[in-house]
């Protein structure tokens, strides 16, 4: 037997095994170092001012109230408009039309639209809606951001609607129960913890996302609560901040991205420690 | 017959018209939630049909001005109004093209590592971790990128790779001018570590998918690990690496946050990769609310007509392989 043969082997197995370890540690460590930053250079600057004031003009202290306010109120109202529709469709592909051929080209078309690029859905609005209206709005800046909602809770109450057990809907079935109030009553209380799961992550993905307020809600220097007028939000101001060359301005840009990460993490969490429950029951 | 009992309203069996009633109720009830919900899935289909035709018809004063010239020529001109889209789309295409050069070998070597190597009580943290990296928003690493990553390459990487490359024959070219910092470099690899945990997730998932038998089988007979990756794994889930790939590339594609930052906004082709450069999504982001002009706008949703396009047509791809994978596992 050739020993050299098991010496190339070997070598090449420590080689690619190295490698292996070294890009995970590098991988790693990247990442660490951007949270890492972000959570100095975001804390130094967090005070209880950030959430009392307004963003302040160019050298002088302030804070982020109405970016803050501004993002909750889009976040809720992108929510309240896809949810429901996001997830009547994915019921309908999960129960309605499991084995129709239209149930595969939604499928296929929502999972295409889950990645589409969103500052082409900020274009998309600004022609249907920032055009006729004459002006930009809180309001276009909300429907832009529920644009992006939908595709997420179609496909998350998809998914956890084909988990519920067929015994389930044929034992609803077998005492005369209605199709739909079997899907309500049955299906989605079965479902439940998944489909708000996809709410969660649904929220998550779009309270970071900025390329579609741009020019929707554009932005406001001055709170307002004002749907038909422009409005500020965190991701919007953290880019307007951060690209000046003021010094109070890209701190609270970092602080704002801080605000951000925590509440996108937090929600992710949460997310999957219900997902985690269900599986475990 | 039996009585007909919900939600309180009590039907006996004995009152036929009653009874036919309330049957009559359900059924309608049934028949307009099926409308509903099969509304809502076509309303699905009717948004990216909206995307289309949108970004079509706000394009079209562009598109019928410059033609074909519009994609082919470079020049960008506010004043002259003459926009060609080739810069932004050159830009768009290298930096993801480098993005992924970078993200991907990674991505699948980390993956090797969750599957094969990692000790078991490690996977379920550094998966987790993983996936809730790939949540963060783009606009956290742009920043990251802007202040931590433009500044360290200024410093220390780019003079460097000026001075070692400078009197390469083709490489001095790649590496050639100042270092500014900012660029098409620096912006391809906020890409790449924007698009690693995204890689890694998915590479990890489709790795996962093979038959532990299949696995098994070859360190039976003596393989060792990277064999097993070589001649086992990769060749079973060629297909859906593949999909996760096009499906990273199409996130890299239409990225904007993480690449407006750090690319400089100039409408040049450079052929030094230190140069600042643009991206269609970046052009869009830092242009479109300044521009004057129904020309001038028209243009700049050309552009996204344009990454549309691009990004549908990988997406597809992708999509495709990867429902290739499924069907062949389940």
């Amino acid at each position: 037997m050739d020993a050299s043969i098991y010496n190339t082997r070997r070598r090449r197995n420590v080689i690619a095994t190295a490698a292996s370890y070294g890009a995970t540690g590098i991988g790693l460590a990247g990442l660490a170092m951007i949270l890492g930053v972000l959570f100095w250079e975001g804390f130094s600057g967090l005070s209880l001012s950030v959430f009392t004031e307004m963003t302040p003009p160019p050298g002088s202290a302030g804070g982020l109230l109405n970016a803050i306010v501004g993002s909750i109120l889009m976040t809720v109202i992108a929510i309240v408009i896809g949810t429901p529709i996001g997830m009547l469709a994915g019921t309908y592909m999960a129960e309605y039309g499991r084995h129709e051929k239209i149930s595969s080209v939604v499928r296929f078309i929502n999972d295409i639209l889950l990645s589409a690029p969103s500052i082409v859905v900020g274009l998309f609005i600004y022609e249907v809606m920032v055009v006729p209206m004459g002006h930009f709005s809180g309001i276009a800046g909300a429907v832009a951001l529920s644009v992006i909602v939908i595709p997420v809770v179609v496909r998350t109450t998809e998914d956890m609607l084909m988990l519920v057990p067929n015994t389930l809907r044929e034992a609803a079935a077998s005492i005369g129960l209605p199709r739909s109030l079997m899907i309500r009553h049955i299906a989605y209380r079965a479902a439940r913890s998944g489909i708000i799961t996809g709410i969660l992550l649904a929220v998550a993905r779009i309270s970071g996302e900025t390329a579609p307020l741009l020019f929707t809600a554009l932005n406001n220097q001055f709170y307002s609560h004002n749907l038909n007028a422009p409005m500020s939000s965190l991701p919007v101001v953290i880019f307007q901040f951060a690209l000046s060359p003021y010094e109070d301005w890209q701190k609270l840009a970092w602080t704002g991205a801080l605000i951000i990460t925590i509440s996108v993490l937090a929600l992710s969490i949460i997310a999957r420690a219900l997902t985690g429950t269900r599986k475990a029951s | 017959m039996v009585d007909v009992t919900w939600g309180g309203a009590r039907v006996s069996a004995q009152d036929a018209t009653e009874r036919a009633k309330a049957l009559h109720k359900l059924r309608l009830g049934d028949v307009i939630f099926h409308a509903i919900t099969r509304s809502a899935a076509l309303l699905v289909l009717l948004l990216l049909g909206g995307v289309m035709v949108a970004l079509f018809v706000g394009s079209l004063p562009a598109l019928t001005t410059f033609g074909f010239d519009f994609v082919t020529t470079q020049s960008w001109n506010p004043v002259t109004e003459k926009f060609g889209a080739l810069a932004p789309i050159y830009g768009t295409l290298i930096t993801s093209l480098i993005a992924m050069v970078i993200a991907v070998p990674f991505g699948l070597l980390i993956a090797m590592f969750l599957t094969e190597l990692c000790p078991m009580w490690l996977r379920r943290p550094i998966g987790i971790a993983i996936e809730l990296l790939a949540g963060i928003p783009s606009i956290i690493y742009g920043i990251w990128g802007l202040f931590v990553l433009a500044p360290f390459l200024q410093q220390y990487v780019q003079p460097a790779l000026i001075a070692t490359f400078g009197n390469v024959p083709v490489l001095s070219s790649l590496f050639a001018g100042p270092p500014y910092g900012i660029g098409v470099l620096t912006a391809s690899l906020i890409l790449a570590i924007m698009v690693l945990p995204f890689v890694t997730s998915i590479s990890r998932d489709v790795f996962d998918a093979v038959p532990p038998v299949l696995k098994e089988a070859a360190y039976g007979l003596g393989c060792s690990t990277w064999e097993v990756m070589r001649y086992v794994v990769l060749p079973y889930t060629r297909v859906g690496v593949i999909g996760g790939v096009m499906l990273g590339l199409g996130r890299a594609l239409g990225e904007t946050m993480a690449v407006t930052f750090v690319i400089g906004n100039a409408h040049k082709i450079s052929s030094s990769l230190l140069a600042p450069g643009t991206t269609i999504s970046a052009t869009i982001a830092n242009e479109f609310t300044e521009a004057v002009g129904d020309l001038y706008t028209s243009s700049l949703i050309a552009l996204g007509l344009i990454l549309f396009v691009i990004t549908f047509i990988v997406l597809a791809i992708a999509r495709y392989m990867l429902l290739r994978i499924e069907k062949r596992v389940g």
